[in-house]
């Protein structure tokens, strides 16, 4: 009777974890715009978010660990944007849905932070004004596989290819 | 022997503040930015004595996205992507509204077949916009499935929209001087079978709450205005005709053939939460009459002016001859100047008066634009209706007046 | 009732208000003299056959840039809508670089408080007697008055913190009889 026979499978932590934080991403919707409707159409049924796992909406940043930043970001907003980021606990990513919050969109103006990576970092950019359903989905698959495989993301694999000194 | 008055709960509707001169530990509490029953980013700092609201302050400018002045930096076509982040769950409404009052300034007659499309749009926009806000509202309630029931009725609508405009949510649909292109062939047969699922959906949710005694009780006598303090505060559309004053621009001031088509306005009593939701429901309803009698008789023709100062050329003549390459470019790169004016112009958008004070000085750019927006108006009364009742009916109240916060902060 | 017909009656109920007036492709718009704004609209609301009992919006607007414009630099329109006649009326009060202020009429339309801070806020006119003109749109960080056509449109102005609003608590709290 040897190990294989045994109802147990083995692999490594890292991976473990991944898998279980992957599939069970719980959003915290950060709606401000236009794009906070797209993200209620993914919710419903027609195209439906909790097939991968991230059907809990929590609307607390305690609770959550995912903040989807949909809509755009003012200067007014700003602080609290940045004040919601630091409450949630680690892990955590950010997703930032459609062109405002990825790059202030085409209100190119005196209200409009020009991205919401000046104030927070970001995982995954999602275009689109608004994006399709579609996209906010895959954006969500393309967050699964960073998590899984954190050394595969383009920043990770700069910073591997030579020493970066004062960075 | 207990004395059970000083156990039972104090009653806390009808504060009385007499009573309560004494300094009292009132709770800050802050209603948003962030929160989910804000619909868009809006904020509002309640003082609480318990449960109940003892004042409330209101912000709003966290979607303030400079709106008017990028008007002012861009073209009268180039505006009208903007126009559709107004209200973004109606955007065709705001294409509509925006175009009228620019085709007014510059004495450009629309096509027939271009009015009857955007009245039967419009219509269409309003009905989804009813069915979000309705959805949203009971889903801060807790009634979660009609949101499920009014979002995927939605989705059959995005289709026919995205077939027809491009886009599902931001359509800039309209042009000046027409439509930026014309219906699909099957749209008439497309729409007649969302209305019919349109029609059920709401049938589904009026059976779920209209009896229902926790909606009910949440939605009866909670947060009433009065017909005198709304006419008061400019308010316009389904939240002023819930308080029970008849009044709908498409029959006291119409346009684009409304005189012509028969519907009602359904009224409310009393103007509380309950009034408001279901007047969305009813004005649904006469939507579906309004866009069946347009359906089967678009009259035929272009969907766009003939003006050459306004439309742009069809493209076989832009890359066909030099004259339309040469229209083409005029209108794009030196836009279409009105003459130098102002004028003020409306429509009546889903949450009530949408209206456009346009100054044109004869550049291609708009001097200024003032849109006037509906919801700015139902947002000054918040603070006012929910002193006095306790926070869930605070949320309550807010689904059900209707805040876009596009439209809201511009 | 007529914009000829409303203009000869504020002609005539309020000598040397009416500055003049202008044709808006059908709707006449009478300028009025700033300080005369208040009493004119006690009597267009109030009277019963004007009975113009809502106010639609206020317009700020600033003409530095207009071709060919003489006069004071900034422009209010008041739109106002009568729900039981059915007519419309145009008000246009301008005021001068130098003293941008317009008496206030809040005490009259609930919603002429946000209108008139909305107009303030994006233009700067000051709105005299208005029991609270901060700014609604903008933050309370920012300096300057983005629609004025001497603000350029990217200059952009961060916020450090967003206000705690307990100054307007405060007062909101002894007008309900909290002290």
């Amino acid at each position: 009777m040897g190990v294989e026979s045994l109802p147990i499978m083995t692999t490594r932590r890292d991976a473990v974890l991944a898998w279980g934080q992957k599939n069970s991403l719980w959003p915290m919707p950060f709606g401000t715009a236009c794009c906070a409707i797209e993200f209620m159409g993914v919710v419903s049924s027609v195209f439906d978010l909790a097939r991968f796992g991230a059907e809990l909406v929590r609307f607390s940043p305690r609770q959550a660990d995912l903040l989807l930043v949909a809509g755009t970001v003012t200067f007014k907003q700003a602080p609290i944007l940045k004040q919601i980021y630091e409450q949630m606990p680690d892990p955590k990513w950010v997703i930032s849905m459609g062109v405002c919050a990825s790059s202030g969109g085409f209100y190119n103006n005196y209200t409009v932070v020009q991205g919401i990576d000046q104030i927070i970092p970001v995982d995954v950019y999602i275009s689109g004004c608004p994006p399709r359903p579609e996209a906010i989905l895959e954006a969500v698959i393309k967050l699964q596989h960073k998590i899984e495989n954190p050394q595969t993301t383009p920043v990770a694999q700069y910073m591997a290819k030579e020493p970066h000194f004062g960075f | 022997m207990i004395d059970t008055k000083t156990l039972l709960p104090r009653s806390s509707q009808g504060l009385d503040s007499a009573k309560h001169q004494e300094k009292k530990d009132l709770v800050m509490v802050n209603l948003g930015p962030s929160h989910p029953a804000t619909h868009g980013t809006l904020r509002a700092l309640l003082a609480l004595d318990g449960e109940t609201i003892a004042a409330a302050v209101t912000e709003i400018g966290y979607l303030h996205r400079g709106f008017e002045k990028d008007c002012e930096a861009h073209t009268f076509q180039q505006c009208i992507p903007y126009t559709d982040r107004l209200n973004y769950v109606s955007a065709i409404i705001n294409n509509v509204g925006f175009c009228k009052a620019v085709e007014r300034m510059l004495a450009v007659e629309v096509p027939e077949r271009a009015i009857a499309i955007r009245v039967l749009t419009c219509e269409l926009n309003r009905i989804i916009d009813h069915l979000v806000c309705a959805g949203a509202n009971l889903v801060d309630i807790g009634a979660l499935t009609n949101f499920w029931y009014t979002f995927n009725v939605r989705e059959k609508v995005y289709n026919i929209l995205e077939k027809l405009c491009g886009a599902r949510l931001t359509s800039s649909y309209t042009r000046i001087g027409g439509l930026s292109r014309d219906v699909y062939p099957e749209f008439d047969v497309e729409v007649k079978a969302v209305l019919k699922e349109i029609r059920e959906s709401v049938k589904q949710v009026k059976t779920l709450i209209s009896t229902n005694r926790i909606f009910l009780d949440r939605t009866k006598g909670i947060c009433v205005i009065s017909k005198e303090r709304a006419i008061s505060y400019g308010w316009t559309g389904p939240t002023l005709r819930a308080t029970g004053v008849e009044y709908d621009l498409r029959k006291s001031d119409p346009y684009y053939g409304y005189q012509d088509l028969k519907f009602d306005i359904p009224v409310g009593t009393i103007g509380d939460v309950y009034d408001r939701i279901f007047i969305r429901f009813y004005e649904i309803e006469e939507s579906i009459h309004i866009i069946e009698q347009v359906l089967g008789k678009l009259p035929k023709g272009p969907v766009i002016t003939a003006d050459k100062r306004v439309a742009l050329p069809p493209k076989q003549q832009t890359y066909g001859n030099i004259e339309g390459l040469m229209n083409h470019f005029k209108i794009i790169m030196h836009g279409i100047c009105p003459a130098p004016g102002e004028l003020y112009d409306f429509t009546e958008a889903a949450n009530g008066e949408l209206g456009f004070y346009i100054v044109a000085d004869g550049s291609k750019n708009p001097y200024r634009v003032k849109c006037r927006p509906p919801c700015f108006m139902n947002f000054a009364a918040f603070g006012e209706m929910i002193e006095g009742s306790m926070v869930a009916d605070a949320v309550a109240n807010l689904g059900s007046i209707n805040i876009i916060a596009g439209e809201l902060d511009r | 009732m007529d914009g000829q017909v409303l203009l000869e009656k504020l002609t005539a109920k309020f000598p040397g208000a009416v500055k003049g007036s202008a044709d808006r492709f059908g709707q006449l718009e009478i300028q009025l003299e700033a300080k005369s704004i208040a009493d004119v609209v006690v009597y267009l609301r109030d009277d019963s056959e004007m009975a113009f009992n809502m106010l639609v919006d206020i317009a700020a607007i600033d003409y530095s840039a207009f071709p060919n414009h003489t006069g004071d630099r900034f422009g209010a329109v008041y739109l106002l809508k009568s729900l039981s006649l059915g007519h419309r009326a145009q008000l246009k009060v301008t005021a001068p670089e130098e003293k941008p202020e317009v008496p206030t009429i809040s005490h009259l339309f609930a919603n002429a408080n946000w209108c008139e801070r909305e107009a303030y806020d994006q233009i700067g006119i000051r709105f005299t007697g208005h029991p609270n003109l901060k700014r609604i749109l903008n933050h309370h960080e920012f300096v300057g008055h983005p629609l004025r056509k001497d603000y350029p449109i990217t200059r952009r102005q961060a916020l450090s913190a967003n206000e705690s609003l307990m100054d307007e608590m405060a007062v909101r709290l002894k007008q309900r009889g909290w002290e």
